[in-house]
């Protein structure tokens, strides 16, 4: 059984008073995720990311296809126990203590008194929010927030979890712990839904991503896979290389960029179109070491910018502007 | 049950720690004392003035508390997207809209039984303050318990406010929310006034239209005995139940609709 599973789920609002016009806000999104997977869904703002976890929450209702959490369909309150949610920039009652809200919450799942105060407690350290739990809301900082929102998201203990960019709003030292979070609840089995537009925490967690464009799926597969055929270069790293000899070489069009590393020692990199056994070849007999050989891969920044840059970018069923 | 009852104690939390609820109860007493300063000027009469006002405060106070807190019970709730962690949870749509209005309802509950509490304190300290020959030209004692009858009344009207106030909210921003229930609180008030509107127009249609809005409309005025309650005359128990009844009928659509509506919309 999937964690998550959609199948051509689609959602087009009406936008305009007066002329009402449909807008695609996600169009045919087709996603299965695995159990105990650091699931990466990726996208520039408004490429569709939170209408797709509002989908899934049934804060909205799909204009066609389906969604199902661990086998059962969204909005089925039996999954609702087995599942937790931050959302983006979460926003909590003013005047409720971080502790008294997260008791609040948990109670909606119908923990006792005791149980609930056990959870909270534990839950607080764990998010980093101290003395500061007794304060109201309303005197948090953003970043203080983000803490109680995650803590909220993970209250019940749950199979699946949607973080909404997780890490907005939280310092250094706060996006550190996050991501620890993460990775211990994917080392207890827990699913991982990880929304994000900031490529290197999804670089660092995640082991499957999908990359939504202008509503639509603009790629989806193992992270090491993607990157990994996406070798752009070779990087080859040379030591003894006099200035002349570089000349050379680079006057034959074999090298793209030479980067010094020190004293005649340079990292140069070539196309992959070049026959790497000559060029290495050519640089041993003119005096020079090789030190290392090895493919510049296409980082995920890359790639995302690539995928973006292709997807297609009109969003309406109808031109929005006539 | 559990879960409406759940969100009910947080929604009184969250309200009790709102300063602006602290202020109307405070203004409410302020105009009871100020009810007191009055009656001090018109000897003889004081006390029907001060039971006069008194009602009125708790009813106007009430219904300020019911209508500005009632629009924005769900709007506030979607606005800062406080619904999305909340519904995320194993609650459905319509216990949180339930709960909600209960929380609504305890807390207009305690604000009124807070409000008497003041208002027969007062009357109690004013009986002491006169002889028993004006005491005895009163139609009522000062603490008359039949005044309850019309605060009790007064209640309904403010959880039928409430009712409406959310019922509105669910699909409309607050001013829109606020402006119709105040706009349905005014026509509630002549309500039957519409009953009797084919005496004095001749087109059909209009009397038609005007008799139609009378059964559809909340009929406000039915919750006003104030006067009864400062002169003493007799409510009867028949008209309490009938009353009540029909208030307990009117909110339970109005939360049906209401729920319906709610379940059923996008939070974009």
């Amino acid at each position: 059984m999937e964690a998550i599973r959609t199948e051509v789920l689609t959602k087009h609002y009406n936008v305009g008073f007066w002329r009402p016009r449909p807008y695609v806000a996600l169009e045919a999104l087709t996603l299965h995720v695995r159990q105990g997977e650091v699931f990466g869904f990726l996208g520039p703002n408004g490429a569709g990311k939170t209408t797709t976890l509002k989908l899934l929450m049934q804060l909205t209702f799909p204009t066609s296809g389906h969604a199902e959490i661990l086998g059962r369909p969204v909005g089925d309150v039996a999954v609702k126990r087995r599942i937790g949610y931050l959302p983006e920039d979460p926003y909590f009652y003013d005047y409720l203590t971080a502790e008294e809200l997260l008791q609040y919450l948990a109670g909606l799942f119908g923990y006792s008194t005791a149980e609930c105060r056990r959870r909270v407690a534990s839950l607080l350290d764990d998010v980093g929010i101290g003395a500061e739990r007794r304060l109201q809301l309303r005197k948090f900082s953003k970043g203080m927030l983000q803490r109680v929102g995650i803590a909220q998201a993970i209250i019940n203990d749950p199979e699946v979890v949607f973080f909404d960019e997780p890490m907005s709003g939280l310092d250094p030292l706060g996006r550190r712990e996050i991501r620890e979070l993460i990775l211990r609840l994917r080392d207890r089995g827990c699913t991982v839904f990880f929304c994000s537009h900031v490529l290197s925490d999804a670089e660092a967690l995640c082991s499957r991503v999908a990359i939504l464009a202008g509503g639509r799926l603009a790629a989806e597969g193992e992270l090491s896979e993607m990157l990994v055929f996406q070798a752009r270069a070779w990087e080859v790293v040379v030591a003894g290389l006099t200035d002349t000899v570089l000349e050379r070489v680079t006057a034959a069009g074999h090298v793209v960029r030479a980067t010094p590393l020190g004293a005649e020692r340079y990292a140069l990199e070539l196309p992959l179109s070049v026959t790497l056994d000559r060029v290495v070849a050519d640089l041993a007999a003119q005096g020079a070491q090789l030190v290392s050989i090895n493919p510049v891969r296409e980082t995920l920044e890359e790639f995302f910018v690539r995928q973006i840059g292709a997807a297609p970018r009109d969003r309406g069923l109808e031109p929005l502007a006539r | 049950m559990r879960l409406i009852g759940h969100v009910a104690v947080n929604v009184f939390k969250e309200s009790v720690r709102d300063k602006i609820l602290y202020n109307l109860v405070a203004f409410a007493v302020l105009l009871i004392a100020v009810s007191y300063l009055l009656g001090q000027l018109t000897a003889g009469q004081d006390i029907k003035i001060i039971k006069d006002l008194g009602l009125a405060a708790i009813a106007s106070f009430g219904r300020l508390i019911a209508v500005f807190i009632g629009i924005g019970l769900v709007w506030k709730e979607i606005e800062r997207r406080s619904i999305y962690s909340l519904l995320s949870k194993p609650i459905r749509r319509h216990e949180f809209l339930l709960g909600k209005y209960a929380g609504l309802a305890l807390t207009l509950f305690v604000n009124v039984a807070v409000m008497t509490a003041a208002f027969y304190t007062l009357l109690a300290y004013l009986n002491t303050q006169f002889p028993e020959a004006v005491r005895a030209s009163w139609p009522a004692p000062a603490t008359d318990p039949g005044m309850l009858r019309a605060i009790a009344l007064i209640f309904l009207e403010l959880l039928l406010i409430t009712a409406v106030a959310l019922f509105f909210s669910t699909f409309s921003s607050p001013f829109l929310s606020a402006a119709l229930t105040c706009g349905l609180w005014v026509i509630g008030h002549f309500n039957s006034d519409l009953q009797s509107f084919e005496t004095v127009v001749d087109s059909p249609a209009a009397a038609y239209l005007a008799r139609a809005l009378y059964y559809v409309l909340p009929n406000f005025a039915a919750f006003d005995i104030k006067a009864q309650a400062v002169y003493a005359l007799p409510v009867p128990g028949f008209y309490m139940v009938v009353t009540s009844a029909y208030a307990f009928v009117y909110i339970a659509l109005l939360l049906t609709t209401a729920a319906v509506i709610f379940s059923k919309r996008d939070f974009k």
